[in-house]
């Protein structure tokens, strides 16, 4: 076993430290050393997209980083979207469209739309699905996926985070 | 996943020393897109994985009319894409970087691990074969630059010696009157890949009548992606017409070695050279008549 590596990274806005084996990915991570165990482990090899995080402001699978590179980077999970008082609009509109069955890929979904939203706010239809082509869903099929996207990117700016 | 070591080198010297020390056990970690998933499923076997992205050699990305394009090694896809003056003058090789993966793989795949990975299908190396790009290789003997089409020697398998890693890749200024065109056949929309692969890129003389000269590559029909020196030959000089068209498929077509395996049986993938050439000829002519 190699030996563990000290990381020091900023995740859903808080500073975090934790050690981790090279060979541990940033999936692993959250999910075993840091106990955030919102990001997924579909695939575990860059197709699905259930474990998608957002680093330094760009959409990534946490299962193709190693714990170990984000050492100085900015993590944003699932955890990270909701406020103290209320859900973030994407997760809201998930919801009140029924865009999800088992909630597995779920949020990789949410991750990857607010990845979206951040760079276009007002996507069209087709710019959605092209975006989500990354995340698999095994369950409802996309059309209640991209309709509740549709939908938060309507929601007030001030709602967004 | 086996254990291995992580090292995050900030020099040139300091990668060259590391991969000397450790050879084939040591591989260069950049986006981590194929290299993660193949020692996690055990296909590769490594001792340390080495991170390159602190090397500022390997992030550059510049573009001037004069001297051209330099792209860093470790730059992922979607730097290369989102700024638009690159986007402009090499709209070839924006058709490879935004089809490789979904967006999440945009964001950490790069050019210099699609062609290190030596994949015969990677989308990326028949467009920089056709833009005429170079590759610059680091290593204990200082620098050497080689053409993308010598890099790969069969599949998974590249030029680069004990010591060696890719540092970045140059490509000219674009010629007046030319344009490249890359095209993939895949049997759905996005996140596939290619059973073919075509990329093509010509000059044409200033009435738009005449081909100067062409390139045409191919990918997934040979252990290597292929330069079809034929095939864009057979065009300098010649008039644009659907006959000098179909005669330059056809010299690809010939060169073709394609096996048959899931994605497609090697008559179909010969089949598809042919439209997937004269398709891309016809996309790279559009485009030079647009940067008249």
């Amino acid at each position: 076993m190699s030996k563990k590596v000290q990381v020091q990274a900023r995740i859903n806005g808080e500073e975090v430290e934790f050690l981790c084996e090279p060979r541990q990915s940033l999936l692993e991570v959250l999910r075993d050393e840091l106990g955030l165990t919102g990001s997924k482990e579909g695939c575990n090899n860059g197709n699905c997209g259930a474990c998608n995080v957002i680093m330094d402001g760009v959409l990534v699978n946490s299962c193709l980083v190693l714990g170990v590179e984000i050492q100085g980077k900015e993590i944003t999970t699932i955890e990270g979207l909701a406020g103290p008082e209320k859900l973030h609009p994407l997760q809201q509109k998930f919801l009140e469209y029924a865009a999800l069955q088992c909630g597995i890929c779920t949020p990789g979904f949410i991750v990857a739309s607010k990845a979206l939203l951040d760079k276009n706010p007002h996507p069209t239809e087709q710019e959605v699905r092209y975006w989500l082509a990354g995340n698999l869903c095994r369950c409802t099929g996309y059309d209640k996926i991209v309709r509740a996207v549709l939908a938060a990117a309507e929601v007030d700016h001030e709602g967004r985070r | 996943m086996q254990a291995f070591d992580y090292a995050s080198a900030r020099t040139v010297d300091e990668a060259v020393s590391l991969l000397a020390q450790h050879g084939e056990r040591a591989r260069i970690l950049a986006g981590g897109t194929d290299i993660i998933v193949q020692v996690r499923e055990g296909r590769r076997s490594v001792d340390l994985l080495l991170d390159i992205k602190k090397i500022p050699e390997v992030n550059q990305l510049s573009y001037d009319p004069i001297n051209g394009l330099r792209i860093g090694a470790a730059v992922p896809c979607y730097k290369i894409y989102e700024q638009a003056e690159i986007a402009t003058a090499y709209p070839g090789l924006i058709d490879a970087v935004s089809l490789i993966g979904g967006i999440q793989i945009q964001g950490r795949a790069t050019l210099g691990g699609n062609l290190c990975n030596a994949s015969p299908a990677a989308d990326t190396i028949p467009a920089l074969i056709v833009l005429q790009a170079t590759c610059l290789i680091a290593g204990p003997q200082g620098t050497r630059e080689v053409p993308v089409e010598r890099f790969c020697t069969g599949p998974g398998r590249t030029i680069l010696q004990r010591g060696e890693f890719l540092l970045s890749f140059h490509l000219p200024p674009p010629q007046k009157h030319s344009g490249a065109r890359y095209l993939r056949f895949i049997p759905r929309n996005e996140m596939d890949i290619a059973v073919v692969g075509v990329g093509a890129s010509a000059v044409l003389n200033e009435a738009h009548t005449r081909f100067v000269s062409a390139r045409i590559a191919l990918g997934a029909v040979a252990p290597t992606p292929l330069l079809a020196v034929e095939a864009g030959e057979i065009l300098a000089g010649k008039e644009i017409s659907e006959e000098n068209i179909q005669r330059a498929a056809e010299a690809a077509q010939a060169i073709a070695r394609p096996i048959s395996d899931m994605r497609g049986t090697a008559a179909y993938r010969r089949h598809l050279v042919g439209v997937l050439t004269r398709r891309a000829l016809q996309g790279a002519i559009q485009r030079a008549k647009k940067e008249a």
